[in-house]
């Protein structure tokens, strides 16, 4: 036997080998690694079989194939042309054309069903399920009291019987009340320093997850934009351009926080909105 | 022997009925050019085959639903947690499946290769001005694969319902919601309503596994006809030009290296498929709207979007008093742009060098500085757009506020492919001259002579003439040697 038919039944003979241990394996159920890996092997044994079947057992050109132009002799063009330029009345033309537009026009209706069912999105968009008096409850249920908020830590919180909304979650932080510098008409949406605001990044949507305590900065994990806590959670750097909205607080008789309201303004990424 | 007999009564058969052996016989001749180059498509193709395979395989265990389960399957630490029937199916075939994680790991790794490969592939289709006319046809369906595929790839990424994905899900939604006037629309519209809601995880299933690789397989067989009909272009050299292909037959020869090059892949994949993991979402944990990873980078065929929202500035503006939010022109104009320039391109090229004529003898990549150089800017923009979508990882490494390095990385990507182009713009002219040097062997006086720093001996008009003109045609006695002709179209 000539050596590249040696090699080249080599190469095979591995792809059994690649064969044998990928079925080995599945019965022995070694599932991701040696099964694999008989796999990987036993295609890498077909490919160096064939590369070395086209390399030593094939001809080898050059060959040259010739090329037709790719354009058609002006004759059959025309020729064309003339089948398809085939005189037609015009009303039945226009008939057609305008049957076509109308019923493609028609075709576009059932898209709607795939928007939504319900309000529209700026409708949608613009409000969450918190309202004056829903009390602020941690993931689990429970509500969250004022003292439950202690300095460095942050609480994310939801409206109770809304843990499952996307759009609804807050970020709950105590500060020092001295050093606040809320923007102006926000002084009493505040529980003796325990602030609240949308746990949704206004650049892309993101939860604004951490929270640098000693500089009282959130941070949003997904573009590192960064807001000032101090200053009512105004973007200090990174691609956000709004404030989080602020979540008015107040506390009921129990001492756990309740909101005063919902959030002033849409929260999570901007849309085409007036402002 | 039994092989070949039953084969032949098969051939027969068929031949009967369809008058198939002249069509057969030549297509069996058509001449491939032997250039490594000219597998890069190749590689797309046979990971695409690969895709279809692992993905039957996942699709019948998967359960696209974001309906809440209790897990209870082998995995302890997510036991008796509350997850959607999305994630859970994805964990229970990554643990109780036996091949399922080893088949999901070489769907991801050879989706990751089939994007890779498509841009490499374009990449040499631009460079060679492979575009140029007849195939600026071909130019418009391999770039509609590109984004279709490019889609493709996010979506199923998207499906598993896990932390990192639903991040990109976020995104990806906040991107469009940024759309002037029809944006909330076209959000709700591909999401089935406000993020994160029930119906997006069945929506893009069915485009993952239906609508978009039907799309997908549609345009490689438009890809592939007009590639048989147009026949291949191949780059100049001893006996070829505007009238032939010089190279091997389709069969045997270059079927057997194709089939090769089909294996080779799939080893690849299931090699990287057994060895390194990849996309482990029990690690990432469940979807929850409220809860984020850290860090979150998306697969890298999106690293360039992710790499523009990072680093553009935050700009919000109000047209008609409506706010045009920030992610609006990182996020959707520029790439929008890109994608408009990728698609003219052919016609560009054309505005820009006149050039006009039918072309089947490809540009070598000196030919055309201009082209070279901008192909090399946007690459290189490409490429430092990726890596900017990992800045908080880079940042903590350097130990440097992620602030002052997104601002060094701001001037990076405006700067460094400027310079990048250039170089390559004067590395062209030096070897444009020189059809024997390459990029290792040439000599500083080449360069020198493109710069003016002295005064070459024969200098070349600075605009080309046209690339005949830069090929003269090489006479026939020049030719290899011809073992057979290989021209039986037009029977």
């Amino acid at each position: 036997m000539k050596r590249p038919e040696r090699g080249i039944a080599a190469a095979f003979g591995v792809t059994v080998l690649g064969a044998v241990m990928a079925a080995a394996s599945y019965v022995a159920g070694a599932d991701r690694l040696l099964l694999g890996l008989g796999f990987a092997l036993g295609f890498a044994g077909l490919a160096a079989g064939f590369v070395l079947w086209a390399a030593t057992l094939l001809p080898q050109g050059p060959y040259v194939e010739e090329r037709e132009p790719m354009v058609s002799p002006p004759g059959e063009r025309e020729a064309l042309e003339a089948e398809y330029d085939r005189p037609a009345g015009r009303l039945p033309r226009r008939m057609l054309a305008l049957a076509l537009g109308t019923f493609g026009l028609a075709g576009v209706f059932p898209v709607r069903s795939l928007i939504v069912h319900g309000p529209s999105p700026s409708v949608a968009l613009a409000t969450t399920a918190w309202r004056d008096g829903v009390r602020l409850v941690d993931q689990d249920g429970r509500p969250v009291r004022a003292a439950d908020v202690t300095p460095g830590t942050m609480v994310t919180a939801f409206p109770e019987g809304h843990l499952d909304t996307g759009d609804s979650a807050a970020v709950v932080l105590r500060v020092d009340p001295a050093k606040l510098r809320l923007p102006a008409g926000r002084e009493r949406w505040t529980v003796d320093g325990v602030v609240a605001f949308s746990k949704l990044c206004t650049h892309a949507g993101c939860p604004v997850g951490q929270y640098v305590a000693p500089a009282q900065q959130l941070v949003c994990p997904c573009h590192q934009s960064v807001f000032d806590v101090l200053r009512g959670a105004e973007p200090m750097s990174g691609p956000a351009a709004r404030s989080l909205p602020q979540l008015p607080l107040r506390l009921d008789g129990d001492g756990v926080l309740v909101a005063a309201g919902d959030f002033p303004e849409p929260v999570g990424a901007g849309y085409w909105r007036p402002m | 022997m039994i092989a070949r007999m039953i084969a032949r009564a098969g051939l027969r058969w068929m031949d009967r009925r369809l008058r198939a052996a002249a069509l057969t016989r030549e297509a069996l001749a058509k001449v491939f050019p032997d250039h490594w180059s000219f597998m890069l498509g190749e590689i797309a193709l046979y990971s695409f085959v690969t895709l279809v395979l692992t993905g039957v395989f996942l699709s019948l265990f998967f359960d696209p639903s974001t309906a809440e389960t209790i897990y209870g399957g082998s995995y302890g630490p997510l036991r008796g947690s509350s997850v959607s029937a999305a994630y859970a199916s994805a964990i229970e075939l990554s643990f109780d499946i036996r091949g399922g994680l080893l088949f999901r790991q070489v769907h991801h790794w050879s989706a990751l290769i089939f994007l890779a490969a498509i841009a490499i592939h374009a990449c040499r289709i631009f460079f060679t001005g492979a575009f140029r006319t007849p195939r600026e046809i071909n130019w418009l369906v391999g770039v509609t694969l590109l984004l279709t595929s490019l889609a493709n790839g996010f979506i199923g990424y998207s499906l598993l319902d896990d932390l990192l994905s639903g991040s990109g899900l976020r995104i990806g939604y906040s991107t469009f919601l940024s759309i002037p006037i029809v944006g909330t629309w076209v959000a709700y519209l591909v999401f089935g309503g406000e993020f994160p809601g029930d119906r997006v995880i069945p929506r893009f299933f069915s485009l993952h596994i239906l609508l978009l690789p039907a799309l997908i397989a549609g345009l490689i067989g438009a890809h592939m006809a007009i590639l048989v009909r147009q026949k291949h272009s191949q780059f100049p050299g001893p006996g070829r030009n505007d009238h032939n292909v010089v190279g091997s037959k389709m069969w045997p020869t270059y079927a057997f290296r194709s089939l090769g090059l089909l294996s080779a892949v799939l080893a690849v994949s299931f090699g990287l498929g057994a060895l390194v993991q990849v996309n482990p979402v029990w690690v990432w944990g469940p979807f929850s709207p409220s809860a984020g990873t850290t860090p979150a980078q998306p697969d890298w065929f999106l690293g360039w979007v992710e790499g523009l929202l990072r680093l553009f500035p935050a700009v919000e503006f109000r047209v008609l008093g409506y706010l045009v939010p920030s992610p609006f022109l990182p996020g959707v104009a520029l790439p929008v742009l890109m994608v408009v320039a990728l698609y003219a391109w052919p016609w560009l090229d054309r505005l820009v060098t006149g050039d006009r004529e039918r072309h089947q003898v490809l540009d070598r990549v000196r030919d055309r500085p201009g082209r070279t150089a901008a192909g090399v800017w946007a690459v290189s923009l490409v490429v430092l757009l990726t890596f900017a979508a990992s800045d908080d990882l880079v940042a903590r490494g350097l130990s440097v506020p992620v602030q002052d390095y997104v601002v060094a990385l701001r001037v990076v990507v405006l700067v460094v492919p400027v310079i990048c182009g250039a170089v390559a713009y004067v590395l062209a002219r030096a070897l444009r001259g020189h059809p024997g040097s390459r990029l290792t062997t040439m000599e500083p006086r080449q360069i020198a002579g493109v710069l003016g720093l002295r005064r070459p001996e024969a200098r070349r008009p600075p605009a080309p003439p046209g690339p005949r003109a830069e090929r003269p045609a090489v006479p026939s006695e020049d030719a290899p040697d011809v073992v057979d002709s290989g021209s039986r179209h037009g029977g």
